[in-house]
């Protein structure tokens, strides 16, 4: 599993993790960070560049954090979510 | 794997087809509509964790259906969903011959990556967008037809709890090797198959639909720190209250049912052994656990309104952090929850967990959640020793006492869990996600059936398991059979006869060991019945006090028991209190020992976890006795 190849560097530069993104700010993923178990699952349930999310809330206690993508709602801990770099739209 | 040879399976097979696709997405209630089961359903992912068949016959042809578990991947992390791709390569059973995929239609660009995986396999297939219902009602709009044409394999839209759209599936169904595979399959690597679900999805979407409005409300007031925590406690609360309050008449009016069964067998029947082991034996062992019928079946209704609503996953959101701080997960917890019904479903649900250690660690604290099976045993003891007085404006004794139960059992799950991950079964956890389903009212046909289902289950355990240790026992206690002393009166007769038989003698040899607990010989008894299953106890002391006293009721009798040395109460408060602990702590059920030993595959766990709550339950149990003997 690789990340995509079209210019990491300069999309990078802009990208944030998806825990910094403000819930109720909408986002664009940019790339999965490989080589934990978890990438491969992250592009299974649909984080794939290019796909929007939304952070929707946050639980009561921090974390996780529901997030909106590809018509579902999906909570995510910290850690993986960390993963995930998006750039706002 | 050749679809060459479609339509010609191997001499005389019945034609195997496989219900394939993402969690909650409805395939179960689609297999129940095809094969005429009642196979679970639940508003959560993760509800089907085993592979189930059924048949459906369709114009004279019968067919094999497969109901598999959810997944979002053919890669799997977890054990469900190993399942699913160890099915469809023919590992575990003859693979299916053709798949029908499910979708649903709210989140079909979700639904396309794992749909572009099972295309890539070149099988027969077909694929049905359920839910369709719930896309207009949130004005989306998806055009089939297209999809149909992008996919190359035949489309069905349905309502599947409403069997709208079923015919033309069923239609489908006749000559289901004839369906299509595509042409050029869906590129494999997951960047290229989602540009391909993307394109496909961009071209059949026509409207999205918008946000669940009303799930969007609830989520604001339950999901809310302050607002949620309290409404989440009301429910329990009222919950507990409503176990003794409402379902006592009901429970009452069994009871009455079952004393008089009893009489008119000893009247219409000659005095005998055969007469005694009927009233006796049978009537008073399995009709004192039949008694809590009303108790369980309000216990069911509560479970699967959480788990139809959409509450399960939502539970699962809330804690998540709590349980990884103890070193889970958020899916452990919806494992835990599911075994307040029993720890057996319990138990399976974790097959969902990707960590193998959380996985251990939550099939070894699963019993530690109060099972309906414990129930009887908790409403027995408090409905006859708890005084029934309102402590807190309309909150009675009662219910609170059970409420405590119930919590001592979930606390003591959370923090075992947490002593195992820190040290046996240390080790990281692997990814969580949860995926929130929209919030569905179940239909109310759905509500009965799923109840009448789980309630049927516990009368069939007490017309079998207890049935047969009721027998066995009435047995034992009745041979061998003692000259009572000359001079003894009745009672007393009776209570050496019990006494001297097989049973009490048990009773009494280990008596040493439950003695600090409080507990007399005939607990003991019980204590040793329940090892199969926990309310046997409650069958137990049925019998043992209908043959001494068969006039007053279980609960009576208990009350009125007195040591026949001494004059004191058998059941003082601290034993009460004892019992009931011992029982929120012990593992007395052979099926958890029996599912615990198939999920973990060596007898080693059970073995631990039968051990662990042993010592546990006695200690435990023996703290209570001091502490309640020194307070009251
Ligand atoms: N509104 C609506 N609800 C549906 C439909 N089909 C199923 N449901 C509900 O959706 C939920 C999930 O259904 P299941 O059949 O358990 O789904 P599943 O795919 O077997 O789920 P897992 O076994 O967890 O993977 C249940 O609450 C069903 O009652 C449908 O067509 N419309
Ligand atoms: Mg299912």
């Amino acid at each position: 599993m690789s990340a995509p190849d079209r210019s990491p560097n300069e999309s990078r530069s802009n990208a944030l993790r998806l825990t910094d993104l403000p819930l109720g700010a909408a986002a664009e993923v940019v790339s999965v960070d490989p080589g934990s178990p978890a990438s491969g699952r992250l592009l299974d349930l649909g984080f794939t560049p290019g796909t929007k999310v939304l952070g929707v809330r946050r639980a009561p206690l921090g974390d996780p954090v529901v997030y909106e993508l590809r018509g579902m709602r999906l909570c995510l801990r910290r850690t993986e979510a960390s993963r995930v770099r998006v750039h706002r739209v | 794997m050749s679809t060459a040879d479609a339509g010609t399976t191997a001499a005389g097979a019945l034609l195997r087809l496989g219900l394939v696709g993402s969690p909650n997405s409805g395939k179960t209630t689609l297999f129940n509509a095809l094969t005429g089961m009642r196979a679970r359903v639940g508003n959560y992912p993760g509800v089907t964790v085993e592979r189930r068949e059924g048949r459906c016959t369709v114009e004279g042809r019968e067919i094999v259906v497969i109901d598999l578990p959810g997944a979002y991947s053919l890669d799997p992390i977890s054990p469900d969903e190993e399942i699913v791709s160890r099915v469809l390569d023919g590992e575990l059973d003859a693979a299916p011959d053709a798949l029908m995929m499910v979708a649903d239609a709210c989140s079909l660009e979700r639904s396309l990556l794992v749909l572009g995986q099972l295309l890539a396999r070149e099988v027969p297939s077909c694929l049905v967008v359920t839910m369709l219902d719930e896309l207009h009602a949130r004005g989306g709009r998806l055009d089939l037809e297209r999809l149909e044409a992008a996919l190359g394999v035949p489309v069905f839209g349905v309502v599947g709890h409403r069997g709208i759209g079923m015919a033309a599936v069923r239609e489908a169904l006749t000559q289901p090797e004839r369906w299509s595979h595509p042409p050029i399959p869906p590129p494999l690597p997951p960047l290229e198959r989602a540009a391909w679900a993307d394109s496909v999805a961009a071209a059949v979407i026509e409207r999205r639909p918008a946000h669940h409005a009303l799930t969007e409300k609830i989520d604001s007031v339950v999901l809310h720190p302050v607002a949620g925590t309290l409404l989440f406690a009301a429910v329990m609360v009222t919950f507990f209250q409503l176990i003794f309050a409402w379902a006592t008449p009901a429970m009452d009016a069994i009871d009455a049912g079952v004393g008089m069964a009893a009489v008119a067998t000893r009247t219409a029947l000659p005095a005998g052994l055969l007469t005694d082991f009927l009233a006796d034996g049978l009537i008073a062992g399995v009709g004192s656990v039949v008694i809590f019928l009303p108790q369980i079946v309000l216990l069911f209704t509560l479970l699967a309104l959480l788990e139809d609503i959409g509450y399960m996953a939502r539970a699962a959101f809330l804690v998540d952090r709590v349980m990884g701080r103890i070193g889970l997960e958020g899916r452990s917890f919806v494992a835990l929850l599911s075994s307040y019904a029993c720890a057996v479903p319990g138990i399976m649900a974790t097959r969902t967990i990707p960590s193998p250690r959380n996985r251990l660690v939550t099939i070894l604290v699963a019993p530690l959640m109060t099972c309906s099976a414990r129930l009887p045993v908790y409403a027995l003891l408090i409905g006859a020793f708890v005084p029934a007085r309102n402590v807190w404006g309309p909150f009675g004794l009662q219910g609170l006492v059970l409420l405590g139960l119930y919590l001592m059992g979930a606390i003591a799950a959370l923090c075992v869990a947490a002593l195992l991950k820190r040290t046996v079964l240390r080790g990281q956890s692997l990814p969580f996600y949860m995926e929130l389903p929209s919030y569905r009212l179940p239909p109310f046909r759905l509500l009965v059936a799923q109840v009448s289902e789980r309630a049927g289950a516990f009368l069939r355990r007490a017309g079998t398991i207890i049935l047969a240790v009721s027998i066995v026992l009435w047995c034992l206690l009745t041979f061998p059979r003692s000259e009572p002393p000359a001079s003894a009166s009745a009672p007393e007769a009776a209570r050496s006869a019990l006494e001297n038989s097989f049973a009490g003698r048990a009773g009494v040899a280990i008596e040493p060991l439950i003695a600090p607990l409080g507990f007399d010989w005939k607990i003991g008894v019980g204590l040793l019945a329940s090892l199969a299953a926990r309310e046997v106890i409650v069958a137990t002391l049925a019998q043992i006090y209908a043959a001494s006293d068969e006039e007053t009721s279980l609960r009576a009798a208990i009350r009125a028991d007195v040591d026949p040395d001494t004059g004191a109460p058998v059941f003082t408060p601290g034993t009460v209190a004892a019992l009931l602990v011992f029982f929120v702590f012990a593992l007395q059920c052979m099926s958890t020992l029996a599912i615990m030993r198939r999920e973990t595959g060596t007898w080693r766990w059970p073995a631990f976890a039968f051990g662990y709550l042993l010592v546990l339950a006695w200690t435990a149990s023996f703290a209570a006795q001091r502490l309640v003997s020194a307070l009251v």
